[in-house]
């Protein structure tokens, strides 16, 4: 078995996760990317997204919002807006959470000022259920 | 002389407001707690922010990004632009000129036109106050520490962003209506909070309302003292690159010469580039910053809040034990004064 990678997720209300994993697969601004042991140093932009990685060889997921992620020798940092837990992501609660975003934006128009925000609610909840499903 | 259920009366009056400041220290006490919680668990976020900026910073040219120093890029594009934004200057000479007036001392304020708008920086002030009183001297501080901050400003521009309800009344009747003003809020801050602050005051400076941006907030250092703090938000000014970046950072104004910005850190990628993933990291770096000092005001206000209940509620027990001893005065004399009519009737039929 690799030597373990110290993987911390960061927000800015308090670090959300920080164990020691095998791998990590993060939505990269370009691309998903992925970080086995003796990866090379890296920054770069995150997408909101899944993160995905596997500790004690099970897998487990993040939903999280845009942000950073950070390579280092041993340690992998990211920087989000927001991270949650795919175990901790109550399935019904988000698709009803969606479903209520989904019917603020319904015939709205893209010029109302809630618009913004209700979409990225939508957007934000379907990798929810994303990483809860996955 | 006061009666006997006068006394009483007013006794039970202190005791009831002690009641009440007893009960408001303790749930400043509570929230107090929460509030430190919530700056101990945003350091991380903003140390690694604060770390990638720095080391990212020294990667790519001063200039390159328009959140650093405006005015060292702006240098040449500014005989273009001074027509134009005089003619912006004089829009808002009138919306400013009620803001300032109290400060501005008279004459300097119309200088001929074309050297005022060169000298004058267009600065925005945030203010950090409290929505609510009864918090000692926390927001008088404050205002205090924006006074001075305008009077050392009287010949720039000043536009006030007033966030709490505190600030905001006091502006407003000193200086008529005082510019921008928000609520702070009842409940703790938000990062949403600091969003929404950092996505306007980027907006005002990028679209040349503001050449500088300052926040005046209360600095929380302990229960017992906060000092008001008077910090610079933009133009972003690159915190001091880490010490395991140092190296990089020579290499760095090196490596600006030839390529700005493919320049790697350590033989680190950096993906799409350094310059893209600064651009993207300066507006979280602000917002942070933001974050940063809601969370110490929030916290400073309740911790002023809970000095000051703590020491009214000691004022009131002391005021309690003065009205008790009047009170027992007061009882002993009636006493004494009938015993004394007693003994006089009694004396008298002898």
């Amino acid at each position: 078995m690799a030597d373990a990678t110290k993987f911390e997720v960061v927000t800015p209300t308090g670090i959300i996760l920080s164990v020691d994993v095998e791998d990590i697969y993060a939505p990269g601004e370009k691309g998903e990317f992925g970080v086995l042991e003796g990866h090379t140093d890296l920054i770069c932009n995150l997408v909101s997204g899944v993160v995905k990685y596997k500790t004690g060889g099970t897998l487990k997921t993040i939903a999280v919002g845009g942000g950073y992620a950070e390579v280092a020798p041993g340690k992998v940092n990211l920087l989000v807006d927001i991270a949650y837990m795919g175990e901790d992501i109550n399935a019904s609660e988000v698709t009803a959470e969606l479903a209520a975003a989904e019917k603020a934006i319904d015939g709205v128009s893209e010029d109302d000022p809630d618009f913004a925000a209700n979409k990225a609610t939508a957007e934000f909840a379907k990798i929810k259920l994303a990483a809860a499903g996955g | 002389m006061p009666t006997l259920s006068d006394i009483k009366r007013r006794i039970n009056s202190v005791k009831n407001t002690q009641q009440i400041t007893r009960a408001m220290k303790m749930v400043s006490a509570a929230k107090l707690r929460r509030a430190q919680d919530d700056i101990v668990s945003t350091r991380p976020y903003a140390d690694k922010i604060k770390t990638l900026v720095g080391s990212l910073s020294g990667m790519v040219s001063p200039d390159s990004n328009p959140l650093f120093q405006k005015l060292a890029g702006g240098e040449s594009s500014k005989d273009t632009k001074r027509s134009e934004k005089t003619q912006e200057a004089k829009g808002q000479e009138e919306v400013v000129d009620e803001t300032v007036e109290v400060v501005e001392a008279p004459g300097t304020s119309y200088a001929p036109e074309e050297d005022a708008a060169a000298a004058k920086k267009k600065i925005e002030l945030i203010l950090l106050t409290s929505d609510r009183g009864l918090c000692g001297g926390f927001n008088t501080l404050l205002i205090r520490e924006a006074e001075g901050f305008l009077a050392d400003h009287a010949d720039d521009e000043i536009s006030l962003y007033l966030i709490g309800k505190r600030g905001a009344d006091y502006f407003r009747r000193h200086l008529g209506e005082g510019g921008k003003s928000k609520d702070m809020g009842v409940a703790r801050p938000t990062y949403e909070m600091a969003k929404a602050i950092s996505a306007e005051i980027t907006a005002d400076y990028l679209e040349d309302r503001a050449d500088e941006v300052y926040v005046i907030y209360s600095e929380f250092q302990s229960a017992l003292t906060q000092e008001p703090v008077l910090q610079k938000i933009l133009p972003v000014t690159p915190p001091a690159p880490p010490v395991e970046a140092v190296a990089v950072d020579g290499e760095a104004v090196n490596a600006d010469a030839e390529a700005s910005g493919a320049s790697d850190l350590d033989e680190c990628i950096l993906e799409p580039s350094a310059q893209e993933v600064l651009d993207s990291l300066l507006p979280k770096y602000i917002e942070v910053q933001v974050f940063r000092s809601l969370l110490e005001s929030s916290a400073s206000e309740h911790g002023a809040r809970m000095t000051s209940m703590d020491s009214a509620s000691r004022n009131a027990s002391d005021m309690i034990d003065n009205l008790t001893l009047i009170y027992n005065r007061v009882r002993q004399a009636a006493i004494t004064k009938e015993l004394m009519e007693i003994i006089s009737g009694a004396e008298s039929l002898k």
